[in-house]
């Protein structure tokens, strides 16, 4: 039934990446790319990968699809007419495609315990962690603990795109220089006429603001993290500047503060490494934290946890800015 | 006790996908935007609720079917309100009821 399901959820999507290539209408090619997100998420569900369905689900269909939107506001909605020579580019497709079909018949079968992939290292964490680092979740383990130089690196190199978006979107010309406050005036941004979206939309963002929350300190025990968590938190300010306006999402959240966030996050991701190593350790490692190793290594994984969040939320929402603060000019 | 069950939930399932199909069709063959629309609530608002019901059945008294509330309540939140905006955005935009089955028929579609 599962391989059923999995079957039908990738047929969907090769349609859906179809009908994306084919369809001319940018703002189509974008729903149409959230959609393809959220069949992927499902079909990460399927596959008992939960942290990695909730990733998808919050970043790939979600903030992603409002960036791309802000994205088309700023340009338009038609694709260009494509000029340069498809026979070239349909026969590279094509050898690729046939590479990769040839390179999956050395690979194992699906779900086939004695593959590479299970016999290396996944089986030392699962063993592992129950002892060392004892939380339910193997994925966060792994990710904020024993790989946490690879999340380190994630995180800036989400800091990174942020400043980039930053640098390339703040830039003003010249002769504006001397005014590098953002004229945010105009009061018919956002739905601000509509009635019931708004009083529905107040009643929902505590909730969504509890459930990031939730997803941000309940990774240990269940899916989640500060990745997803920071995508959730972000998209209830993203809906809190839809219903009021961006200006009024600014006066809550300026944008030295989100900038701040960025950073914080960041730093206070280095800093729990480098308190590790003042206290005896290696750097991230979080078992000198505290007098029991284990203890330890929570405080550890909820202080960076903690830290990918807020870097997060920083970055998605400075982007969002950036693009909506373009578009009034 | 346990057939009944069963024997409900899978009746509730039935004709929540029936009206999934149904909205889905409509969403497909009605004339202009606001009709669609009217079609492709009826999937997440009457379908969604019969399916959510027959899944809180199979459940019983359990987490997943609190969970599953939960997730039946944000969804009589949330899809009313999409296909509101969505038809006030299109009356925003200039579309007016009834008035586009002709001039789809003019350009073609």
């Amino acid at each position: 039934m599962t391989v059923l399901f999995g079957v039908f959820l990738l047929t969907l999507m090769v349609i859906t990446a179809l009908a994306i290539v084919r369809t001319p209408n940018l703002f189509v090619a974008v729903i149409l790319t959230s959609i393809f997100s959220l069949l992927m998420a499902s079909n990460f569900f399927l596959l008992d990968a939960a942290d990695v369905a909730l990733t998808e689900a919050a970043i790939g269909a979600g903030i992603s699809t409002v960036l791309f939107l802000g994205a088309l506001a700023l340009t338009g909605d038609h694709e260009r007419a494509s000029t340069s020579n498809r026979l070239l580019a349909m026969s590279v497709v094509a050898v690729t495609a046939l590479i990769v079909i040839y390179a999956t018949f050395d690979k194992p079968r699906f779900g086939d315990p004695l593959a590479p992939v299970h016999q290396h290292v996944s089986p030392w964490y699962l063993e592992r962690t129950p002892e060392v680092i004892d939380i339910p979740n193997v994925v966060t383990a792994v990710l904020a603990s024993f790989r946490g130089y690879d999340t380190l690196g994630e995180v800036f190199v989400v800091f990174t795109a942020g400043i980039g978006v930053l640098f390339l979107f703040g830039a003003r010309p010249m002769h504006k220089s001397g005014s590098p406050e953002i004229k945010t005036t105009a009061p018919d941004l956002g739905l601000r006429h509509y009635l019931i979206p708004r009083v529905v939309g107040r009643l929902l963002i505590p909730f969504i603001l509890l459930f990031g929350l939730y997803v941000q300190f309940h990774g240990d025990y269940g899916p989640g993290g500060g990745f997803q968590a920071g995508a959730i938190v972000a998209v209830a300010v993203i809906l809190y500047a839809l219903l009021e306006g961006e200006a009024q999402a600014l006066r809550v959240l300026p944008q030295r503060v989100l900038t701040g966030l960025m950073a914080a996050g960041a730093l206070l991701y280095g800093a729990v490494g480098v308190a590790g190593m003042l206290l005896g350790g290696n750097f991230l490692d979080y078992s000198v934290l505290a007098a029991n190793p284990i203890t330890g290594q929570h405080i550890g994984i909820l202080l960076i946890e903690a830290g990918v969040g807020i870097t997060v939320t920083g970055v998605l929402l400075s982007v969002f800015h950036a693009f909506a603060a373009r578009g009034t000019h | 006790m346990a057939v009944l069950l069963d024997i409900a939930s899978w009746a509730l399932l039935s004709i929540g996908g029936a009206f999934v199909f149904i909205g889905g069709v409509g969403a497909l063959r009605m004339p202009d935007l606001y009709t669609r629309i009217h079609a492709a609530s009826l999937t997440d608002s009457v379908g969604a609720v019969l399916v959510i019901f027959g899944v809180m059945l199979q459940a019983g008294a359990s987490l997943a079917a609190i969970k599953l509330a939960a997730i039946l309540l944000f969804l009589l939140w949330t899809s009313p309100t999409a296909s509101n905006a969505l038809a006030s955005a299109a009356l925003l935009a200039g579309l007016r009821p009834g008035a586009t089955v002709a001039s789809q028929e003019e350009r073609g579609e």
